[in-house]
């Protein structure tokens, strides 16, 4: 009882802290961090798509190839472009002055991304790119509004078009972007680009917070071993306070 | 204290049953602390194995490469170090290498996988300075061998297998690390593979 | 054996006479109630600051440079680093909790009134440390909320006519807030501050047990001497200390009946307090804000900045008033006035449960106000929020005003003569 009290009062807490979000609702990126197969592929996707440019500098491949089950060979072969040790962190070789140059900013490191965006923001802005010819890199984005980098997962995704509606603002009448619609050119199904999204947004919030699962683990425990002596002190309590009442 | 009946036995036991139950929990508690001092993962990535590239080691010449923060060796020994290395065996400590100084694959009469090429940790088993390499003038320390190592803290003299003489403090040989030939060129350092 | 090393250690220090006088022979109320707990988990959340304290300075890198990744390398590459930094963070808001609730135990009670002043005042002070003790370790994992709350809050000083600008110089060592203010505000946050937290505990608790506990009747356990009846005297012994200089009516030792007790409460707090910590440390963005997660930033400031939860209140006041300076005035005032309270409240019925109506509704709208001011000032500012902050930072100080009022001639019930359930 006084437990789903508390469960209730926190679930409150979100509609209190999330009062300003982006003017669009974000999708549910429902993400297992449990699912290793999906950290796995996004883990793929990370290294061959992000990496490029974007670095998780406290991270350690070795690490996360034992957390999400990739055997340390066949991680170093296979998702380790740049020679780096297995203990490394996984950063690249861009240099911060040229990024900054090319693309407005330099690149934000992604390490805790999930922890400063939340994972249905990722989710949805992998899925909000949208062709926007005014652009630099010619594209655009829906939860990010002149986003300086290009659409990446394009090859895979295509390039979508903006669903745009009429909307009365402060008593103008203005033109929004609210959401997109691919144009099929790339080379996965609207389901399979879905799953990469989501897959990628479940790699990053692991990375965010690698100890995650671990915790929860050894959290249950904890309070299951909390249950039993606070059974025994309050018994103990009773006994003793006998010579009171 | 109290006149009013009391169940001394269930008191007791509640009392050693709670305090047994709490104190596994403080024991428990001390865990996270105490594991936090073990080397973290980067100290781990720090001490991790290192390869060695030897396709352009000389005869006779050492070179040092660092694993865990110490000095390791590789010297490629010429076939005289060889030979003079049998020839002092009566002057040595522990000839035949019977303390554990080195993995099972070098415990043998060159101390080493292979006769030629030497890996050892270059510390000094006497209070940890790095011997210094006297090739051709160790001589002056001990007669009949042109090469060896000399301690300069303390004077320990260890011949080409890193073998120690009698009457010098170091009581050891020089350790031997765990080493694995990846190739004829390159050296693993800190790990045998093969060897659980 | 065991009776000879105590006797060797009672020959020259006093363990087992301060054990006696201060536990296991203490004269404490029968009638403790749930509000009573919170002493107790205040020093319990104390020592876990304290000691996961010490075992993260063993991995921070206090610098600029090196602060916020070296709090990522206590994250990631020490073993149960993670478990020690959220016992940390989680500990801070826990702390905050037990000592509000455990301030409004002493207000619905009257704990603060005479003869417990210094008390309440020893507390206050606790208070304040905590508060400087809270804003500085804040700086430390040096994020983007780190950066801009210290920012905002140093800025506050630089109200102070003539000296401010100095002073807010003085305090950040830099121009802005740098590597000087943090690396001072470390030493004050693991050394200083600590210190004077723990020299006040003690103080606190050496008061409390010179005036003895109050309880939620708000009815003196000790009478004068003399005036109690042999049959109404407790069943157990309790040391001459206090025997000596009072009839002592409806008391218990404290050992062992307040220490099963206690443990009870401990161990029932700390059910709650891991399921935070192992399930979820960041509290939706309370104990740990989303934005702190990415580096300090001196050129970009986040969109919406707030102090940590347990400052709102205070700051809303601050933000209600559209003056700077006098903004500062009415925060730095809403705290003195609570450590004005004993002289505030003229009354001498202590609790709630004996006093007339309007204090209940009093204390009520106190709640409510406080918990508004906190809400307003965790969240970003409307025009309906700046007007229900100033509502409430006038609310705020009339529950003191009207307090001092109706407390000088307060139609109380009659108390009980001895303490009830």
């Amino acid at each position: 009882m006084m437990k789903k009290l508390i469960i209730g009062l926190f679930a409150l807490l979100p509609s209190l802290t999330m009062a300003a979000g982006p003017s669009v609702p974000l999708m549910d990126a429902n993400i297992d961090l449990k699912d290793n197969a999906s950290l796995q592929r996004g883990a793929k996707l990370f290294m061959n798509y992000c990496l490029g440019c974007h670095q998780m500098q406290y991270q350690r491949y070795e690490r996360t190839f034992r957390d999400i089950g990739i055997p340390t060979e066949i991680g170093q072969e296979q998702l380790i472009f740049d020679g780096s040790k297995v203990g490394s962190h996984i950063k690249n070789a861009i240099d911060k002055d040229d990024a900054a140059k090319w693309f407005g900013a330099a690149p934000p490191d992604l390490t805790l991304v999930a922890r400063v965006r939340g994972t249905d923001w990722i989710y949805t802005y992998l899925k909000s790119f949208y062709k926007d010819e005014s652009r630099p890199f010619g594209v655009n984005n829906v939860v990010f509004p002149s986003v300086g980098m290009p659409h990446v997962l394009q090859e895979l995704q295509g390039l979508p078009t903006p669903i745009t509606e009429e909307v009365e603002e402060h008593g103008h009448t203005v033109t929004k972007v609210v959401g997109v619609e691919t144009d099929g050119s790339g080379e996965m199904s609207v389901d399979e680009y879905d799953r990469a999204a989501r897959d990628l947004t479940n790699f990053l919030a692991y990375v965010g917070e690698p100890s995650r699962l671990e915790s929860e683990a050894l959290g249950l425990k904890v309070i299951g071993f909390l249950v039993i002596l606070f059974i025994l002190a309050f018994m103990l309590k009773k006994e003793y306070w006998r010579d009171v009442h | 204290m109290s006149n009013a009946p009391v169940d001394n036995g269930r008191r007791r036991f509640l009392t050693i049953a709670t305090s047994v139950v709490g104190g596994v929990g403080a024991a428990g508690a001390a865990v996270p602390f105490i594991a936090s001092w073990n080397p973290s993962e980067r100290a781990k990535s720090a001490g991790a194995p290192v390869e060695v590239d030897i396709s352009k080691l000389e005869p006779g010449q050492l070179i040092r490469v660092e694993w865990r923060g110490k000095p390791v060796w590789v010297i490629n020994r010429t076939p005289r170090m060889l030979e003079q290395m049998k020839e002092h065996e009566g002057q040595l400590r522990d000839p035949a290498s019977e303390e554990p100084q080195q993995p099972e694959s070098s415990t043998n009469e060159y101390r080493s996988q292979r006769p030629e090429i030497f890996v050892a940790v270059g510390i000094c088993t006497h209070l940890g300075c790095s011997p210094s390499f006297l090739q051709g003038g160790f001589g002056e320390k001990v007669e009949g061998t042109d090469d060896g190592f000399f301690c300069p803290c303390h004077g320990s003299k260890f011949d080409m297998a890193g073998r120690v003489f009698q009457s010098v403090p170091a009581p050891l040989n020089l350790e031997i690390p765990p080493y694995t030939f990846l190739d004829d060129t390159t050296i693993l350092v800190g790990e045998e593979k093969g060897v659980a | 054996m065991f009776g000879k090393i105590i006797g060797w250690i009672d020959d020259r220090i006093p363990m087992t006479r301060v054990w006696n006088m201060h536990i296991a022979q203490y004269p404490a109320p029968k009638n403790f109630n749930f509000w009573y707990f919170f002493g107790s988990l205040a020093m319990l959340v104390l020592v876990n600051q304290i000691v996961t304290g010490i075992w993260l300075t063993m991995n921070f890198v206090p610098s600029a440079e090196g602060a916020f990744a070296s709090v990522e390398y206590i994250m990631r590459d020490v073993e149960y680093g993670w478990l020690l930094r959220y016992l940390h963070s989680t500990g801070a808001s826990a702390f905050f909790i037990v000592v509000y609730l455990h301030m409004f135990r002493g207000m619905i009670y009257g704990s603060y009134q005479k003869p417990r002043e210094l008390l309440w005042l020893f507390g206050m002070f606790i208070f304040l440390a905590l508060m400087a003790e809270a804003f500085m370790g804040y700086l430390l994992p040096w994020g983007q909320m780190s950066f801009w709350g210290a920012q905002v809050i140093i800025s506050l000083f630089g109200a102070i006519p003539v000296i401010g600008d100095d002073l807010t110089l003085w305090i950040r060592g830099d121009y802005v807030i740098s590597g000087a203010t943090l690396n001072r505000f470390f030493a004050l946050h693991v050394i200083a501050l600590p210190l004077v937290i723990v020299i006040l505990v003690f103080l606190h608790i050496v008061a409390l047990h010179e005036v003895g506990s109050n309880n939620p009747d708000g009815v003196e356990i000790k009478r004068k001497k003399g005036t109690v009846a042999e049959e109404d005297k407790p069943k157990f012994k309790f040391h001459e200390y206090y025997t000596n200089k009072k009839d002592i009516v409806d008391a218990i030792p404290f050992h062992p009946y307040y220490t099963v007790k206690d443990i009870v409460g401990v161990v029932g707090f700390l059910i709650l307090f891991c399921w935070v910590v192992f399930f979820m440390p960041a509290m939706n963005g309370f104990f740990l804000e989303a934005p702190n997660f990415e580096a300090a930033n001196p050129l970009k400031t986040p969109e919406h900045i707030f102090p940590v939860w347990y400052f709102t209140p205070f700051y809303a006041i601050l933000r209600a008033i559209p003056n700077k300076l006098m903004g500062v005035v009415a925060m730095g005032a809403s705290i003195v006035v609570l450590a004005l309270l004993p002289w505030i409240d003229r009354g001498s019925v202590r609790s709630i449960r004996y006093r007339c109506g309007l204090h209940k509704l009093n204390i009520a709208q106190f709640v409510v106000t406080f918990v508004i001011l906190g809400w307003v000032g965790a969240t970003p500012q409307t025009d309906f929020k700046t007007l229900l902050s100033q509502i409430t930072t006038v609310t705020y100080f009339m529950f003191f005003v009207l307090l001092f009022v109706y407390s000088k001639n307060e139609k109380t019930k009659p108390l009980p003569t001895r303490l009830t359930k």
